[in-house]
């Protein structure tokens, strides 16, 4: 008991110091009183409550290496989790390769790293092999065109036509007669990759602006009549318009219920449940789901599971 | 008395240690410039060169696809050198008349109380940041180039609509950013035509605009020629303010086509792109470093030969 409870104010302590950022000697003698009367307040607080401090306390004892390998469009996810995970945790190596969602799994599947980040749903294949889903985040894209076009919802193959230049004036679909302004991102954008590989018209697309920022695709858009961009969800406002895609809106809820179809999970698969997995890779995952972990998914423009 | 400051004409050995001083600082400020350039020169070929032979000189510089992120990804960027040609000699066409005649303006036509309006204005031209002439062709030039678009190729069943963000619109602000420098350079040449030649000319009957035609412009030619090359050196080498107006597509460099610039394709795709797809944006990186380098060896070819000529 004794021990534990050492452990668990060495734990508090640490996290104090990680959070606050303030200097060891400032902090020993204020973290002594708070850690104590936390560790009280832990004894009687609830068993869940007392867990995730235990676990926290593990958590800054921890060393060793994790590898992620797998998706590109996930890059700028894995190396945020990667670099905060090792801040707090400073003797812990995050190691995070892009080789694409496939080889990730595989990876992972084969051993070679801990984690697979793959931004699409496993196949029953992988799954049938061992790989266990689990969903960290996920990326959600709005269509966007003028407020003064007429058109208000459109299907997949509408979007597919408007983006592969079949469809060149709104009139086609249903809207006042006025040509169609293709605009998107530059090539190796994340948010031109999934929405391109969503429709599944990688390479297809006849872009007449190709812009290299999610701004510069809204004032596009808000500025030019018979545009249509996307962009990803978090930056919608009220300069442009989105899309009712198949009838669905573009927001949070309908993503996350599977309706709105221009969205695709963030998967970090595991070899087995995460519960099987090493402690260092229970502790990455215990971040991510943490309230900490959901901010910085929602930092990096994705969308939180929970 | 403390006496700290350092006097040359306190003794022999102060001088000759501030002499010295001098001459060390000087040679090391002349050499920084020289260091800066010679590993510039060497970055840029070492980064550069790799993905030139590794995907073939020939499919990048004549390939016309650019598909950098697709498999087999395609790098050809015959289209955005085209561009940034045919640009950069459109802003020539469309700047350099103006500017001059602004230059003859300034220096020969303009009362001196109108004069001392118009050239602060064209000096402030040049103090305004690219990024500005940017926002304002996508706020205002950009608008206007779609309803000529409409007008123009309404009915067309080929044209890609760009909403303005075209050549024309990129040629029109590049035109806009050379003028101070073809102007003030024009006008310090025209300044600088010895005045006994203008005396002759009016003595000998010719009209004023005679003899800025005739004696002036011609005198001044080499001066006017070095505004040209230096006008089209910051045309080619412009990025931010023609990256918001062109529409950045790669495509052939057509009036109303959204197009790709060199500088452009380097800005536009720098941030997401990895491996090859990096390298060859230094390439890209290299190929613009060549051009700038021809246009500033062309320069001083001009000066030199403008300098013989004048001795």
């Amino acid at each position: 008991m004794k021990k534990a409870g050492l452990a668990l104010l060495a734990g508090v302590m640490a996290l104090g110091m990680t959070a606050c950022g303030q200097s060891a000697q400032e902090t020993t003698a204020a973290a002594t009183t708070a850690a104590a009367t936390t560790a009280a307040a832990a004894d009687t607080a609830a068993d869940t409550e007392a867990e995730t401090a235990e676990k926290a306390a593990e958590g800054a004892e921890l060393s060793g290496s994790i590898t992620l390998a797998g998706s590109t469009s996930m890059e700028k996810l894995a190396n945020a989790v990667a670099e905060t995970f090792m801040e707090l945790h400073p003797d812990v190596t995050v190691q995070a390769e892009f080789t694409g969602s496939s080889a990730g799994v595989e990876a992972v599947l084969s051993g070679q790293s801990d984690i697979g980040d793959s931004s699409r749903n496993l196949t029953e294949d992988e799954k049938a092999k061992g790989a266990v889903e689990n969903i960290v985040a996920i990326d959600g894209i709005a269509v966007i065109t003028n407020t003064g076009n007429t058109v208000a919802d459109l299907t997949k193959d509408q979007l597919i036509q408007l983006y592969t230049g079949q469809v060149t004036n709104w009139s086609d679909l249903g809207g006042e007669s006025l040509p169609v302004v293709v605009v998107g991102r530059e090539a190796g954008s994340g948010t031109r990759g999934a929405f391109e590989e969503i429709l599944g018209i990688e390479d297809q697309c006849k872009y007449a602006n190709e812009l290299d920022s999610t701004g510069a695709v809204m004032a596009r858009v808000a500025s030019t009549p018979g545009s249509v961009g996307y962009v990803s969800l978090d930056v919608l406002d009220d300069t442009v318009k989105a899309f009712t895609l198949e009838g669905v809106e573009a927001n949070e809820a309908n993503i996350k219920d599977g309706s709105y179809f221009l969205s695709r999970p963030f998967v970090m698969a595991t070899k087995g449940e995460i519960s099987e997995q090493s402690e260092l890779v229970q502790a990455l995952f215990d971040y991510i789901y943490s309230a900490e972990g959901q901010e910085l998914v929602k930092s990096v423009g994705l969308i939180t599971v929970e | 008395m403390d006496n700290n400051t350092i006097s040359i004409m306190g003794n022999s050995k102060n001088k000759s240690a501030v002499e010295k001083g001098a001459e060390v600082i000087f040679t090391s400020c002349g050499l920084l410039a020289v260091l800066a350039v010679v590993s510039i020169t060497g970055y840029m070929i070492v980064s550069g060169a790799p993905a030139l032979m590794q995907v073939g000189i020939a499919d990048i510089l004549f390939g016309s696809v650019w598909k950098p992120a697709s498999d087999p990804a395609s790098f050809g960027i015959l289209y955005v050198i085209l561009t940034s040609v045919v640009g950069t000699l459109m802003a020539i066409v469309i700047g350099v008349p103006v500017g001059l005649f602004t230059a003859i303006f300034l220096a020969e036509v303009a009362p001196p109380r109108l004069a001392a309006a118009v050239r602060p204005a064209v000096e402030l031209l040049a103090g305004i940041p690219s990024v500005i002439y940017g926002l304002l062709g996508v706020l205002i030039l950009n608008p206007l180039m779609y309803k000529l678009e409409i007008r123009i190729f309404e009915g067309s069943a080929t044209h890609q609509y760009s909403g303005g963000a075209n050549l024309i619109s990129a040629v029109l602000v590049l035109a806009l950013m050379i003028l101070p420098t073809v102007v003030n350079i024009s006008e310090s040449a025209l300044r600088a035509v010895p005045s006994h030649l203008k005396s002759a000319s009016l003595a000998l009957g010719a009209t004023h605009m005679q003899t800025i035609f005739r004696v002036l412009v011609p005198a001044a030619k080499s001066g006017i020629m070095a505004a040209v090359v230096l006008g089209c050196g910051r045309a080619i080498g412009e990025a931010m303010a023609i990256t918001l107006v062109s529409g950045s597509s790669v495509n052939i460099p057509l009036p109303f086509n959204s197009v790709r610039f060199l500088t452009t394709a380097i800005v536009a795709e720098m941030s997401y792109a990895e491996g090859l797809h990096r390298q060859v944006l230094f390439t890209i990186g290299l190929v613009l470093f060549i051009f700038i380098m021809a246009i500033n060896v062309g320069l001083t070819r001009l000066f030199k030969k403008g300098e013989a000529k004048n001795d």
